[in-house]
């Protein structure tokens, strides 16, 4: 600031504050993402690597983790093992160089695919219930629905593990212990109130007149909800949907509680890629970072919604 | 284009009473201004027309056709809105064409449709281009031609130049009365600016509490206000209104006004001895030294071809129009004069304008002395 009369206008910090402020995000972008990358290093060690102290930051990368991670083996001698035919795949050579035989896939991808049917189908389910419901909060008169948004935030507000039991018991009278509907019945009661919430807020800021457009310009309300409400909502349908998605993907309690065998999700799962003597980090790396693709594919997919949906309200005119 | 009928119409919300009773024909090709203050009940009646807001009570006929429950889409008619809603997700050809693609019409004909609207007000060049990069003036056009596209039954226009400087406003003002004169579309227009009202309307309409106050031509409204709402509402500044107690007869053309005998058109009703209001526009006032009736000069407003001097009388302050070289100062003692066949008197207490010679003409201009 050389000239007191003329200050740079507000939107151009000096070159000096840019680069500290830029530095600033490094520094903190750098610190975040480090266990990630810690992560997603020892996904790729072997079990000495992974717990060789001090750490090791060079080292050179197996698919061990991932070996074990996919396929359920049996510890055998090594004269058992000299005595078997070559291994005919990459992975058996893996196990066998570790005294190990493959008997078999383990369940990972069952568990995999439930988290995404469990997961992206109450997401869906969440989003879609919410969107409607809080389209009809915000644009009709609702009897006491002051009373019924409160009611719906009031689900909330209790931690849903302190039901536990009751529903534990209700999911086995109804048949729902250990079914993916049954789960995804769950993750959507508990989402929808925060779907109904978020999504209220976007659509009380998407002014009527549309709406009231589109209706005199000759459309039903239903069109005029698809063709107008819809896309100028999509930035707070993307941002709910996100919401909703990293709760019912990263849920460990109920599903540990109320699936056994079908309907079991990554979390409840991950635990025990441990193995016996629970020395295998590797695995237990590897999962976590499949674990972890989806939604940071899904949330980059939708990165410029989210930001856009977090901001909402503060960069309309 | 249509004929509108508005019968008997009646809305509340909660108790709170938006519209009252109102009754009104607004002819073909009219171009109709509803005018009042906010809050008035003016845009709900223009919703109700348009099928956005159902009435509590009362019918509205489109060409004779009962449509008071029919749904917006089905009464062809196009409404403009004040912020222009304009379909952010939508360009320009896209926001113009939305009307046409719900009737399900040949994508060729819609094409053909929207760019002759596009000609019509000028913007083809603007037909490929976001609606968030267009000035108010034009987006305003774009809100203008998703109207007269599908060549509505009417037009429904709720303060659509509210959100325009004033600049702009009055070139719009300008666009809009072309674009009906050309058009001859029956326009239903509400606001609040009295100019707007002046210069766009066939008839006006002005509102007050859900009460329509007075129906007519601008002329009639401005000449014969039909009440001490309307008065005191039309012209800048105002009518003057000056309070006085005496009664009148039918044919004796004067009333008694403190000292002073005032000439007024004929009574055509007598009233007996209660508080009235005498009304007079500001151009029809003068001053004269002979004048009975006295007041003291409290200011004066310049505005070039004349000037707005404002005189503190015993009976109310009454602003003059006078010609800019008239010498006035202030603290001055003055007379006023009015002039008599341009006078309204209103009974004070329902604030209703009492029938004299004023009103027996239905053009009093056109009768009007040089």
């Amino acid at each position: 600031m050389s000239d007191v009369h003329a200050p740079r206008p507000f939107s151009e910090p000096s070159p000096l504050a840019r680069r500290l402020a830029a530095a600033a995000v490094v520094l903190y972008a750098v610190i975040a993402i480090l266990p990630l990358l810690w992560i997603g290093a020892t996904a790729f060690k072997s079990q000495a690597d992974a717990i060789a102290y001090p750490p090791k930051i060079l080292f050179t990368p197996t698919l061990e983790g991932f070996v074990d991670l996919f396929t359920v083996q049996t510890h055998q001698s090594h004269d058992f093992i000299a005595k078997l035919p070559p291994p005919a795949t990459w992975w058996e050579k893996i196990a066998r160089d570790r005294d190990m035989v493959i008997a078999g896939p383990s369940r990972v991808v069952e568990r995999f695919l439930n988290s995404l049917i469990i997961g992206f189908g109450s997401t869906i389910l969440a989003t879609f219930l919410g969107t409607l419901a809080a389209y009809g909060f915000s644009r009709f008169r609702v009897p006491l629905a002051d009373d019924l948004m409160f009611f719906i935030l009031s689900t909330r507000m209790m931690p849903p593990i302190a039901v536990a039991v009751p529903i534990y018991m209700m999911y086995r009278w109804l048949g729902l212990y250990d079914t993916r509907i049954g789960m995804i019945l769950l993750y959507t009661a508990v989402n929808v109130s925060l779907a109904v919430w978020l999504l209220k807020g976007f659509i009380d800021e998407i002014p009527r007149e549309y709406e009231e457009a589109a209706l005199v310009d000759g459309y039903t309300r239903l069109q005029a909800f698809r063709k107008v409400v819809l896309p100028q909502a999509v930035t707070g349908i993307a941002a709910t949907a996100i919401f909703c998605l990293i709760f019912s993907w990263n849920e460990y309690a109920f599903n540990l509680l109320l699936t056994s065998s079908e309907a079991q999700t990554m979390p409840p799962f991950i635990p025990f890629i441990i193995g016996e003597g629970g020395q295998n980090w590797p695995a237990v790396a590897a999962g976590t970072t499949l674990f972890l693709l989806p939604i940071v594919v899904f949330t980059i997919a939708l990165r410029k919604h989210l930001l856009r949906g977090i901001t909402f309200g503060a960069v309309r005119k | 284009m249509a004929e509108i009928r508005v019968e008997h119409l009646h809305k509340a919300f909660h108790g709170f009473v938006a519209v009252q009773n109102s009754n009104f024909v607004i002819e073909d090709r009219t171009f109709f201004v509803m005018l009042g203050p906010s809050g008035c009940g003016k845009t709900t009646t223009l919703r109700m027309i348009a099928g956005l807001e159902l009435p509590t009570s009362g019918r509205i006929l489109l060409d004779g056709a009962d449509v008071t429950f029919k749904r917006a889409s089905e009464r062809d008619i196009a409404f403009v809105f004040q912020l222009f809603a304009l379909y952010p997700h939508m360009n320009v050809r896209r926001n113009i064409g939305f009307p046409l693609v719900s009737t399900g019409m040949k994508r060729a004909e819609v094409k053909a449709r929207v760019e002759e609207a596009a000609r019509i007000l000028r913007i083809t060049d603007l037909l490929d281009r976001p609606v968030s990069g267009l000035s108010s003036g034009d987006r305003q056009r774009v809100a203008l031609g998703r109207a007269i596209v599908r060549r509505p039954m009417a037009f429904m226009m709720d303060e659509p130049l509210g959100a325009l400087d004033s600049e702009m406003r009055d070139v719009m003002c300008g666009e809009l009365r072309g674009l009906h004169d050309r058009l001859k579309a029956t326009t239903v227009y509400v606001t609040h600016d009295q100019t707007e009202a002046m210069s766009l309307g066939d008839k006006i309409a002005v509102m007050s509490h859900g009460v329509i106050e007075q129906w007519g031509t601008p002329r009639e409204v401005y000449d014969r206000p039909a009440s001490v709402f309307v008065a005191d509402f039309i012209g800048s500044p105002p009518m003057n209104l000056l309070t006085f107690h005496d009664g009148l007869q039918p044919g004796r053309g004067s009333v008694r006004v403190g000292e002073a005998d005032i000439g007024i058109p004929a009574p055509r009703e007598a009233v007996t001895k209660r508080d009235l209001i005498l009304g007079v526009r500001p151009e029809h006032v003068r001053l004269s030294d002979a004048a009975r009736l006295r007041g003291e000069v409290f200011g004066t407003e310049y505005l070039g071809t004349t000037q707005i001097v404002t005189v503190t009388t015993p009976h109310g302050v009454t602003r003059a129009r006078l010609a800019a070289n008239v010498k006035v100062s202030i603290g001055e003692a003055v007379g006023l004069e009015f002039r008599p066949d341009r006078i309204s008197v209103f009974d004070a207490a329902s604030g209703q304008a009492i029938r004299t010679a004023l009103h027996d003409h239905p053009h009093p201009m056109e009768h009007a002395h040089v």
